[in-house]
Protein backbone atom coordinates (compact mmCIF):
# COMPACT_ATOMS: atom_id res chain seq x y z
CA UNK A 1 0.00 0.00 0.00
CA UNK A 2 3.13 2.31 0.92
CA UNK A 3 4.63 1.44 -2.32
CA UNK A 4 1.13 2.16 -4.37
CA UNK A 5 0.96 5.46 -2.72
CA UNK A 6 4.95 6.31 -3.26
CA UNK A 7 4.22 5.62 -6.46
CA UNK A 8 0.87 7.17 -6.63
CA UNK A 9 3.03 10.52 -5.46
CA UNK A 10 5.68 10.00 -7.92
CA UNK A 11 3.30 10.20 -11.39
CA UNK A 12 1.69 13.17 -9.58
CA UNK A 13 4.77 15.46 -9.07
CA UNK A 14 5.83 13.85 -12.50
CA UNK A 15 2.74 15.47 -14.35
CA UNK A 16 2.95 18.73 -12.00
CA UNK A 17 6.45 19.56 -13.72
CA UNK A 18 5.60 18.38 -16.90
CA UNK A 19 2.22 20.58 -16.66
CA UNK A 20 4.90 23.56 -15.62
CA UNK A 21 7.06 23.11 -18.23
CA UNK A 22 4.81 23.05 -21.14
CA UNK A 23 3.28 26.46 -19.15
CA UNK A 24 6.71 27.78 -19.18
CA UNK A 25 7.16 27.27 -22.37
CA UNK A 26 3.74 28.70 -23.72
CA UNK A 27 4.50 32.04 -22.13
CA UNK A 28 7.81 32.00 -23.44
CA UNK A 29 5.99 31.53 -27.13
CA UNK A 30 3.82 34.10 -26.05
CA UNK A 31 6.60 36.69 -25.33
CA UNK A 32 8.40 35.58 -28.03
CA UNK A 33 5.87 36.13 -30.92
CA UNK A 34 5.25 39.30 -29.29
CA UNK A 35 8.27 41.20 -28.79
CA UNK A 36 9.35 39.51 -32.50
CA UNK A 37 6.44 41.40 -33.90
CA UNK A 38 7.06 44.46 -32.23
CA UNK A 39 10.90 44.31 -33.60
CA UNK A 40 9.42 43.40 -37.22
CA UNK A 41 6.79 46.07 -37.28
CA UNK A 42 9.46 48.78 -36.04
CA UNK A 43 11.64 47.98 -39.39
CA UNK A 44 14.36 46.27 -37.27
CA UNK B 1 -2.11 5.36 -24.98
CA UNK B 2 -5.84 3.22 -24.60
CA UNK B 3 -3.15 0.03 -23.47
CA UNK B 4 -1.89 2.58 -20.91
CA UNK B 5 -5.78 3.52 -19.84
CA UNK B 6 -6.58 -0.09 -19.76
CA UNK B 7 -3.74 -0.87 -17.01
CA UNK B 8 -4.98 1.55 -14.93
CA UNK B 9 -7.94 -0.81 -14.05
CA UNK B 10 -5.90 -3.45 -13.36
CA UNK B 11 -5.20 -3.44 -9.52
CA UNK B 12 -1.80 -3.17 -8.79
CA UNK B 13 -0.75 -1.75 -11.80
CA UNK B 14 0.51 1.97 -11.70
CA UNK B 15 -0.19 3.37 -15.15
CA UNK B 16 2.49 5.23 -17.19
CA UNK B 17 2.53 8.73 -15.88
CA UNK B 18 4.55 9.65 -19.13
CA UNK B 19 8.40 10.97 -19.09
CA UNK B 20 9.90 13.71 -16.83
CA UNK B 21 10.96 16.72 -17.77
CA UNK B 22 14.60 16.28 -17.18
CA UNK B 23 14.32 12.64 -19.87
CA UNK B 24 12.66 15.55 -22.20
CA UNK B 25 15.30 17.52 -21.96
CA UNK B 26 17.91 14.51 -22.55
CA UNK B 27 16.36 13.26 -25.79
CA UNK B 28 17.55 16.92 -27.28
CA UNK B 29 20.96 15.38 -27.26
CA UNK B 30 22.51 18.64 -25.25
CA UNK B 31 25.89 18.72 -25.53
CA UNK B 32 25.54 18.24 -29.11
CA UNK B 33 22.89 20.90 -29.61
CA UNK B 34 25.39 23.10 -28.23
CA UNK B 35 27.73 22.61 -30.46
CA UNK B 36 25.86 23.38 -33.15
CA UNK B 37 24.56 26.47 -31.61
CA UNK B 38 28.02 27.99 -30.98
CA UNK B 39 29.00 27.17 -34.39
CA UNK B 40 25.47 28.97 -36.03
CA UNK B 41 26.45 31.55 -33.79
CA UNK B 42 29.70 32.05 -35.34
CA UNK B 43 27.97 31.94 -38.91
CA UNK B 44 25.66 34.67 -37.73
CA UNK B 45 28.40 36.67 -36.06
CA UNK B 46 30.30 36.27 -39.51
CA UNK B 47 27.97 37.21 -42.42
CA UNK B 48 28.47 40.15 -43.68
CA UNK B 49 25.28 42.87 -43.00
CA UNK B 50 22.82 43.20 -39.66
CA UNK B 51 19.87 41.52 -37.71
CA UNK B 52 18.64 43.53 -34.90
CA UNK B 53 19.56 41.45 -32.08
CA UNK B 54 16.41 40.05 -30.95
CA UNK B 55 15.89 38.22 -34.61
CA UNK B 56 19.42 37.14 -34.16
CA UNK B 57 18.68 35.27 -30.66
CA UNK B 58 15.43 33.92 -32.13
CA UNK B 59 17.27 32.42 -35.00
CA UNK B 60 20.01 30.82 -33.05
CA UNK B 61 16.96 29.61 -30.98
CA UNK B 62 15.15 28.13 -34.39
CA UNK B 63 18.73 26.05 -34.80
CA UNK B 64 19.07 25.36 -31.28
CA UNK B 65 15.65 23.51 -31.34
CA UNK B 66 15.73 22.09 -34.76
CA UNK B 67 18.80 20.75 -33.83
CA UNK B 68 17.24 19.24 -30.55
CA UNK B 69 14.18 17.92 -32.59
CA UNK B 70 16.42 16.40 -34.87
CA UNK B 71 17.90 14.39 -31.74
CA UNK B 72 15.12 13.29 -30.20
CA UNK B 73 13.88 11.52 -33.87
CA UNK B 74 17.14 10.19 -34.07
CA UNK B 75 16.58 8.75 -30.70
CA UNK B 76 13.51 7.33 -31.42
CA UNK B 77 14.46 5.85 -34.61
CA UNK B 78 17.65 4.33 -33.19
CA UNK B 79 15.99 3.44 -29.70
CA UNK B 80 16.49 -0.78 -30.50
CA UNK B 81 20.16 -0.58 -31.36
CA UNK B 82 21.00 2.17 -28.32
CA UNK B 83 19.57 -0.75 -26.27
CA UNK B 84 23.29 -2.21 -27.54
CA UNK B 85 25.51 0.23 -26.78
CA UNK B 86 26.83 0.58 -23.18
CA UNK B 87 27.03 4.28 -24.56
CA UNK B 88 23.80 5.15 -25.20
CA UNK B 89 21.78 2.40 -23.48
CA UNK B 90 20.72 4.54 -20.74
CA UNK B 91 18.72 7.14 -22.57
CA UNK B 92 15.52 7.84 -22.26
CA UNK B 93 14.11 5.43 -24.54
CA UNK B 94 15.92 2.25 -24.32
CA UNK B 95 15.93 2.43 -19.94
CA UNK B 96 12.13 2.79 -20.53
CA UNK B 97 11.54 5.93 -18.84
CA UNK B 98 10.03 7.20 -22.03
CA UNK B 99 7.69 5.72 -24.56
CA UNK B 100 8.46 5.77 -28.56
CA UNK B 101 5.41 8.24 -29.14
CA UNK B 102 6.63 10.90 -26.66
CA UNK B 103 9.91 10.96 -28.16
CA UNK B 104 8.30 11.23 -32.00
CA UNK B 105 5.78 13.42 -31.49
CA UNK B 106 8.08 15.72 -29.43
CA UNK B 107 10.52 15.49 -31.95
CA UNK B 108 8.18 16.92 -35.04
CA UNK B 109 6.23 19.59 -32.89
CA UNK B 110 9.71 21.14 -32.31
CA UNK B 111 11.21 20.49 -36.21
CA UNK B 112 7.77 21.64 -37.92
CA UNK B 113 7.82 24.64 -34.92
CA UNK B 114 11.49 25.72 -35.41
CA UNK B 115 11.21 26.25 -38.91
CA UNK B 116 7.78 28.19 -38.90
CA UNK B 117 9.37 30.31 -36.30
CA UNK B 118 12.39 30.81 -38.37
CA UNK B 119 10.44 31.81 -41.58
CA UNK B 120 8.20 33.81 -39.71
CA UNK B 121 10.60 35.90 -37.52
CA UNK B 122 14.04 35.80 -39.57
CA UNK B 123 13.47 34.78 -43.28
CA UNK B 124 12.32 31.55 -45.04
CA UNK B 125 15.87 30.99 -46.56
CA UNK B 126 17.25 30.27 -43.24
CA UNK B 127 13.74 28.15 -42.36
CA UNK B 128 14.54 26.23 -45.40
CA UNK B 129 17.86 25.10 -44.93
CA UNK B 130 17.16 24.61 -41.39
CA UNK B 131 14.21 21.76 -42.59
CA UNK B 132 17.10 20.40 -44.85
CA UNK B 133 19.96 20.24 -42.29
CA UNK B 134 16.67 18.02 -39.50
CA UNK B 135 15.74 16.45 -42.68
CA UNK B 136 19.15 15.38 -43.84
CA UNK B 137 19.69 14.16 -40.64
CA UNK B 138 16.56 12.27 -39.87
CA UNK B 139 15.90 10.82 -43.01
CA UNK B 140 19.29 10.62 -45.10
CA UNK B 141 22.17 9.95 -42.19
CA UNK B 142 19.46 8.43 -39.63
CA UNK B 143 17.23 6.29 -41.63
CA UNK B 144 19.34 5.36 -44.35
CA UNK B 145 22.92 5.65 -44.35
CA UNK B 146 23.59 4.87 -40.85
CA UNK B 147 23.17 1.34 -40.49
CA UNK B 148 23.75 0.77 -44.36
CA UNK B 149 26.60 2.03 -45.16
CA UNK B 150 30.41 2.82 -43.68
CA UNK B 151 30.23 6.11 -45.47
CA UNK B 152 27.71 6.82 -42.96
CA UNK B 153 28.89 9.60 -41.21
CA UNK B 154 30.77 11.32 -44.23
CA UNK B 155 27.88 11.85 -46.36
CA UNK B 156 25.51 12.39 -42.84
CA UNK B 157 28.56 14.89 -41.68
CA UNK B 158 26.50 17.33 -44.18
CA UNK B 159 23.47 17.54 -41.60
CA UNK B 160 26.20 18.64 -38.67
CA UNK B 161 28.28 21.09 -41.10
CA UNK B 162 24.73 22.82 -42.36
CA UNK B 163 24.33 24.91 -39.37
CA UNK B 164 26.50 27.89 -39.46
CA UNK B 165 25.58 27.95 -43.13
CA UNK B 166 21.85 28.81 -41.49
CA UNK B 167 23.38 31.36 -39.66
CA UNK B 168 24.84 32.75 -41.90
CA UNK B 169 21.99 32.91 -44.16
CA UNK B 170 19.74 34.27 -41.29
CA UNK B 171 21.33 37.26 -41.57
CA UNK B 172 21.51 37.94 -45.80
CA UNK B 173 19.29 35.83 -46.62
CA UNK B 174 21.36 33.52 -49.02
CA UNK B 175 23.76 30.84 -49.30
CA UNK B 176 27.35 32.57 -49.37
CA UNK B 177 30.87 31.55 -49.92
CA UNK B 178 31.74 32.14 -46.61
CA UNK B 179 28.87 29.62 -44.78
CA UNK B 180 30.18 27.15 -47.54
CA UNK B 181 33.27 27.62 -46.47
CA UNK B 182 32.33 26.80 -42.64
CA UNK B 183 29.89 23.92 -43.91
CA UNK B 184 33.60 22.51 -45.45
CA UNK B 185 35.45 22.97 -42.38
CA UNK B 186 32.69 20.66 -40.29
CA UNK B 187 32.36 18.86 -43.28
CA UNK B 188 35.95 17.25 -43.43
CA UNK B 189 36.44 17.57 -39.83
CA UNK B 190 33.45 14.86 -38.73
CA UNK B 191 35.56 11.86 -40.71
CA UNK B 192 38.35 11.74 -38.43
CA UNK B 193 36.56 12.77 -35.51
CA UNK B 194 34.09 10.01 -35.45
CA UNK B 195 36.31 7.56 -36.79
CA UNK B 196 38.82 8.43 -33.53
CA UNK B 197 36.08 7.24 -31.48
CA UNK B 198 34.75 4.28 -33.59
CA UNK B 199 38.02 3.17 -33.65
CA UNK B 200 37.96 2.41 -29.36
CA UNK B 201 34.14 1.51 -29.40
CA UNK B 202 34.45 -0.58 -32.57
CA UNK B 203 32.85 -3.66 -30.72
CA UNK B 204 29.95 -1.98 -29.27
CA UNK B 205 29.10 -0.51 -32.93
CA UNK B 206 30.07 -4.37 -34.54
CA UNK B 207 27.51 -5.70 -31.56
CA UNK B 208 24.87 -3.29 -32.53
CA UNK B 209 25.08 -3.93 -35.92
CA UNK B 210 26.47 -0.70 -37.29
CA UNK B 211 28.83 -0.91 -39.85
CA UNK B 212 31.25 1.91 -38.78
CA UNK B 213 34.57 1.63 -40.89
CA UNK B 214 36.84 -0.08 -38.12
CA UNK B 215 34.22 -2.22 -37.96
CA UNK B 216 33.71 -3.30 -42.02
CA UNK B 217 37.69 -2.14 -42.71
CA UNK B 218 39.23 -2.40 -40.11
CA UNK B 219 41.66 -0.45 -37.72
CA UNK B 220 44.32 -0.11 -40.51
CA UNK B 221 41.98 1.40 -43.23
CA UNK B 222 40.59 3.44 -40.75
CA UNK B 223 43.52 5.16 -39.64
CA UNK B 224 44.42 5.69 -43.07
CA UNK B 225 41.32 7.73 -44.16
CA UNK B 226 41.17 9.36 -40.83
CA UNK B 227 45.12 10.82 -42.07
CA UNK B 228 42.94 11.82 -45.68
CA UNK B 229 40.51 13.65 -43.90
CA UNK B 230 42.64 15.60 -41.83
CA UNK B 231 44.66 16.33 -44.89
CA UNK B 232 41.74 17.62 -46.30
CA UNK B 233 40.62 19.78 -43.83
CA UNK B 234 43.68 22.02 -44.43
CA UNK B 235 41.96 24.22 -47.49
CA UNK B 236 38.49 24.32 -45.92
CA UNK B 237 40.33 25.46 -42.73
CA UNK B 238 42.44 28.28 -44.57
CA UNK B 239 39.66 29.35 -46.72
CA UNK B 240 38.25 31.80 -44.58
CA UNK B 241 41.33 33.50 -44.18
CA UNK B 242 42.16 33.01 -48.12
CA UNK B 243 38.22 34.29 -49.00
CA UNK B 244 38.88 37.50 -46.47
CA UNK B 245 36.19 37.13 -43.87
CA UNK B 246 38.73 36.02 -41.07
CA UNK B 247 42.11 37.51 -40.59
CA UNK B 248 45.78 36.53 -40.37
CA UNK B 249 45.46 35.73 -37.16
CA UNK B 250 43.11 33.22 -37.94
CA UNK B 251 44.64 32.12 -41.08
CA UNK B 252 48.15 31.36 -38.83
CA UNK B 253 46.21 29.53 -35.80
CA UNK B 254 43.91 27.54 -38.06
CA UNK B 255 46.99 26.41 -40.02
CA UNK B 256 49.00 25.63 -36.70
CA UNK B 257 45.81 23.57 -35.73
CA UNK B 258 45.56 21.95 -38.46
CA UNK B 259 49.20 20.53 -38.40
CA UNK B 260 48.56 19.61 -34.98
CA UNK B 261 45.31 17.54 -35.98
CA UNK B 262 47.10 16.03 -38.51
CA UNK B 263 50.39 15.21 -36.23
CA UNK B 264 47.61 13.35 -34.00
CA UNK B 265 46.34 11.46 -36.94
CA UNK B 266 49.94 10.39 -38.20
CA UNK B 267 50.08 9.13 -34.29
CA UNK B 268 46.98 7.11 -34.84
CA UNK B 269 48.53 5.46 -37.55
CA UNK B 270 51.77 4.47 -36.14
CA UNK B 271 50.22 3.68 -32.95
CA UNK B 272 47.86 0.69 -32.35
CA UNK B 273 47.00 1.47 -28.65
CA UNK B 274 43.48 2.85 -27.81
CA UNK B 275 45.03 5.89 -25.99
CA UNK B 276 45.97 7.36 -29.14
CA UNK B 277 42.58 7.44 -30.20
CA UNK B 278 41.21 8.67 -27.78
CA UNK B 279 43.72 11.84 -27.27
CA UNK B 280 42.92 12.20 -31.38
CA UNK B 281 39.16 12.48 -30.59
CA UNK B 282 39.42 14.69 -27.73
CA UNK B 283 41.47 16.77 -29.75
CA UNK B 284 39.21 16.83 -32.38
CA UNK B 285 36.41 18.65 -30.15
CA UNK B 286 39.12 20.95 -28.95
CA UNK B 287 40.31 21.72 -32.55
CA UNK B 288 36.85 22.76 -33.91
CA UNK B 289 36.52 25.12 -30.54
CA UNK B 290 39.27 26.57 -31.23
CA UNK B 291 39.24 27.22 -35.11
CA UNK B 292 35.20 28.89 -34.56
CA UNK B 293 36.26 30.61 -31.22
CA UNK B 294 39.16 32.21 -33.08
CA UNK B 295 37.05 32.86 -36.24
CA UNK B 296 34.82 34.92 -33.38
CA UNK B 297 37.14 36.18 -31.59
CA UNK B 298 38.80 38.10 -34.48
CA UNK B 299 35.69 39.47 -35.72
CA UNK B 300 34.59 40.90 -32.47
CA UNK B 301 37.72 41.98 -31.88
CA UNK B 302 38.55 43.90 -35.42
CA UNK B 303 34.95 45.60 -34.36
CA UNK B 304 33.15 44.12 -37.56
CA UNK B 305 30.06 43.39 -35.69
Amino acid sequence: MTVTGDVGAERRRRIRARNRALLAVLLGLVVLFYVVSIVRLSGG
Amino acid sequence: MSEHLSTATVPGVVPYAGAAVGDYLQILKPRVMSLVVFTAFVGLVLAPGHLHPVLAAVAVLCIAVGAGASGAINMWYDRDIDAVMRRTANRPLPAGRMMPGEALGFGIVLAVGSVAVMGLAVNWVAAELLALTIAFYVFVYTMWLKRRTPQNIVIGGAAGALPPLVGWAAVTGDVGWGGIALFAIIFFWTPPHFWALSLYRAGEYEAAGIPMLPVVAGARETKRQMLIYTLMLWPAALMPWLLGIAGPVYGACAGVLSLVFTATAIRVWADDSERSARQMFAFSLLYLFLIFTVLLVERVAGGRW
